[in-house]
């Protein structure tokens, strides 16, 4: 009884050995594989994505807008005469995922470009792998100013394509004084969220610099369901608008709370609230509120109906600002790889920092010294449950 | 002499691995480098979780809380050395004696963290305590993010931090947490650690300062959390609060009870089967975490014990002496 009580985690042990060994033959194959490519190898693009975990309709849409703009440039004939391929990795939404996936695509698959992350978090733990290896990183739509800086220098690898907080902060701002005439507003942030903070501070320095005034500043965390406290606090002080710049899942909630205490103004957030599910979730609620984006879907600009009828004629549904992203991401690498002299990192790199007036879906991208794209951002309405474009605000 | 030689056998395990490690370090491809480094963290993870779920029999659901104490003290401890450089060392031992005292300071901060949870774990039992630790950890990542961002960079966590954390000094954790466990388990301290875990009422009854033992306990095992805190810390260059919540706490929780309450070759090897195996289902993305679960529900219907039991792998070779095979069914018996 005991012999075979001991022998069951031997076996398990070796053939856990036997698994790593056959494994490590692999790789050894793959390195060698990649290590000397033929002419009409594949370019591979690596994408580290969150598609599974609490965010995962970002990760989810961004891929499908990579995905169609590499098809789209493969039909075109590719790169260089070479076709492309797109490899992505989930990383659950954890940051050593992230880190682990990154590794693996740079050093075992031999991305030529990186694209990802959506959120901040997990793209600060890209990036020191990509200025490592000296692969060029591309993020669709993280905000955060940290991102592309390593302390004050900025990361030689990694480049955005999409506006930063303090722009979208402060534009609702502007906003909310120039275009709304509002004169107070409160403001609900997500304090366990530096994405919501971070647009929080901004708008709220913004409003004030504009001649606004900041009735109540509550705060909640992500996965709290009753917000009845700081609502009914907020309610007490009369404002004009409330700005409640989180992600969709609590935004929706709390706009249903709103409407249940009888408190009609709109509420105004950021483009965390992108995303399909928080007009399932909100139910009316959010009806006349805004909030900023990286593009509309109603836009009438013809690279914008081409796009939308493009995803709609693959994937069926109306592509998120996520997915427009994912989609410029992919297209400014691929045209930096198309301009490079050749492929390796270092061309690849200095090809994309020169990117300047390329005609995105989501807005003519120029990469300034820092690596960030200049771009103007949209601000929508919601009627009837979905996002109607309002207005256009241009960078300063 | 017989210090010496004593002292000689302590490090022995060090001097065994250390060669192993360098050549590994030295020759193995980055990326079975880094998913060996993981497996090198859990394992630190799992086998100190041990010793207080498995060991003293109370259930601790905090871990992830000691691991971010002793992340952030580390993280901050090291940039704060960011510009230090030891006169008389060269640079790169200069930074290795510089990461072994952060790390060192993470397992410090830590264990006065595990010594803060161990005090209520003097009235609570059971499901009291599971909650009062979970409670613990939440607290922790509450408190990390409401903290001013300049200092412990709130939500967003701290990045930028230098990239030190190598297989060696993985693989020396490992190596240290696991001898800790077994020496630990072997002596006097750990005899009373057991005795509290059987039955408590009879522990006290017979002399054991159970509330002593349950707290040193606590703080064992809450130093070297921090210490894998610290080493993933400065494996992924950031932290932030998110990634030590609850479910990683329930991770550590998984890998134990998977190798046994009580059997720390049972937890080395749950923590190596867990990491490996997620990371060879990479490749079927959707169906990753499908395959997790499946593979702990058979495992649990199977072996609702754990792989182990309570056994020790050490046990398979030393049993086939006929002096110590009296000492099987129970924790690891005779002494080394």
């Amino acid at each position: 009884m005991h012999r075979v009580r001991g022998l069951a985690p031997l076996a398990l042990l070796l053939a856990l050995a036997a698994c790593e060994k056959r494994k490590a033959a692999e790789d050894t194959v793959a390195s060698a594989a990649a290590s000397g490519p033929a002419a009409g190898a594949q370019i591979l693009i690596g994408h580290v994505a969150s598609l599974t975990g609490n965010e995962a309709t970002f990760g989810d849409s961004t891929d499908k807008g990579i995905r169609l703009a590499v098809d789209e440039q493969n039909a075109r004939g590719g790169i260089k005469g070479r076709q492309l391929a797109v490899k992505t990795y989930d990383d659950q939404g954890k940051q050593e995922e992230a880190s682990l996936v990154t590794t693996r695509l740079v050093v075992d698959d031999k991305v030529s470009v990186l694209l990802g992350e959506v959120a901040s978090k997990r793209s600060l733990a890209m990036a020191p792998i990509a200025d490592q290896y000296q692969v060029p990183m591309v993020t669709p739509s993280s905000t955060n100013p940290k991102v592309t800086k390593d302390g004050d220098k900025v990361r030689p690898y990694v480049f955005r394509v999409c506006y930063l907080d303090p722009f979208q902060g402060a534009a609702m701002a502007r906003f909310a004084r120039d275009t709304l005439k509002l004169k107070r507003v409160a403001v609900l942030r997500d304090v366990g969220n530096d994405y919501s903070v971070g647009l929080a501070d901004f708008f709220l320095s913004k409003f004030k610099e504009l001649g606004g005034e900041i009735v109540d500043d509550q705060s909640y965390k992500a996965g709290d369901s009753d917000f009845k406290a700081q609502l009914t606090a907020i309610k007490r002080k009369k404002p004009e608008a409330i700005f409640v710049p989180g992600y969709y899942t609590e935004v929706a909630l709390i706009a249903r709370q709103t409407r249940e205490l009888g408190l009609t103004v709109p509420l105004m957030g950021g483009d965390g609230w992108e995303s399909s599910k928080l007009f399932e979730i909100a139910r009316g609620a959010l009806e006349g509120s805004y909030f900023s984006n990286h593009y509309s879907p109603d836009d009438s600009g013809p690279r914008i109906v081409e796009f939308v009828k493009k995803f709609q004629a693959r994937y069926g549904g109306v592509p998120d600002s996520m997915a427009a992203l994912g989609y410029d991401a992919a297209r400014v690498a691929m045209e930096a790889m198309a301009r490079a002299r050749d492929l390796s990192g270092p061309a690849i790199r200095d090809a994309i920092a020169a990117t300047k007036g390329f005609a995105g879906v989501t807005g003519v991208i120029t990469l300034d010294a820092e690596h960030n794209a200049v771009k103007p951002l949209v601000v929508l309405k919601i009627e009837g449950n979905a996002g109607k474009y309002v207005a256009t605000v241009q960078p300063d | 002499m017989g210090r010496a030689v004593s002292l000689a056998r302590s490090l022995l395990p060090f001097l065994v691995a250390l060669p192993f490690l360098w050549a590994l370090q030295r020759w193995s491809p980055p990326y079975p480098t880094l998913v060996l480094r993981y497996v090198g963290i859990n394992i630190v993870l799992a086998v100190s979780l041990n010793v207080v779920n498995g060991f003293t029999g109370q259930f601790s659901l905090g871990h992830a809380g000691f691991m971010s104490v002793g992340a952030y003290a580390t993280a901050k401890t090291m940039l704060a050395l960011a510009d230090v450089q030891l006169a008389f060392l060269p640079e790169p031992a200069s930074d290795a004696v510089l990461f072994g005292f952060a790390l060192l300071v993470g397992m410090a901060a830590a264990s006065v963290a595990g010594l803060l949870v161990g005090l209520p774990s003097l009235r609570l039992r059971g499901d009291y305590l599971a909650i009062v630790t979970l409670g613990f950890g939440e607290i922790i990542r509450s408190v990390i993010q409401a903290t001013p961002p300049a200092f412990l960079g709130a939500s967003l966590g701290l990045s930028g931090l230098p990239l030190r954390t190598t297989l060696i000094w993985v693989g020396l954790g490992a190596v240290a947490v696991v001898v800790m466990a077994r020496r630990l388990a072997l002596s006097t301290q750990g005899r009373a650690l057991f005795a509290i875990r059987e039955d408590e009422v009879a522990a006290e009854a017979m002399g054991v300062d159970t509330t002593g033992y349950k707290v040193r306990a606590f703080v064992i095992s809450a130093a070297f959390a921090g210490l894998a805190g610290g080493l993933i810390a400065h494996s992924v260059g950031a932290i932030e609060p998110t990634s030590f919540d609850f479910k990683r706490s329930m991770e550590a929780v998984v890998m134990v009870v998977l190798g046994g309450l009580g059997s720390i070759t049972g937890s080395v090897v749950a923590a190596t089967v867990l990491t490996v195996g997620l990371e060879l289902l990479r490749e079927f993305q959707d169906y990753r975490m499908v395959a997790y679960a499946l593979m702990l529900v058979v495992l649990m219907l199977a072996r609702p014990q754990g792989l182990f039991g309570t056994a020790e792998l050490w046990d398979l070779w030393r049993r086939k002496r006929p002096a110590a095979s009296a000492a099987s069914a129970g924790p690891p018996g005779g002494a080394a």
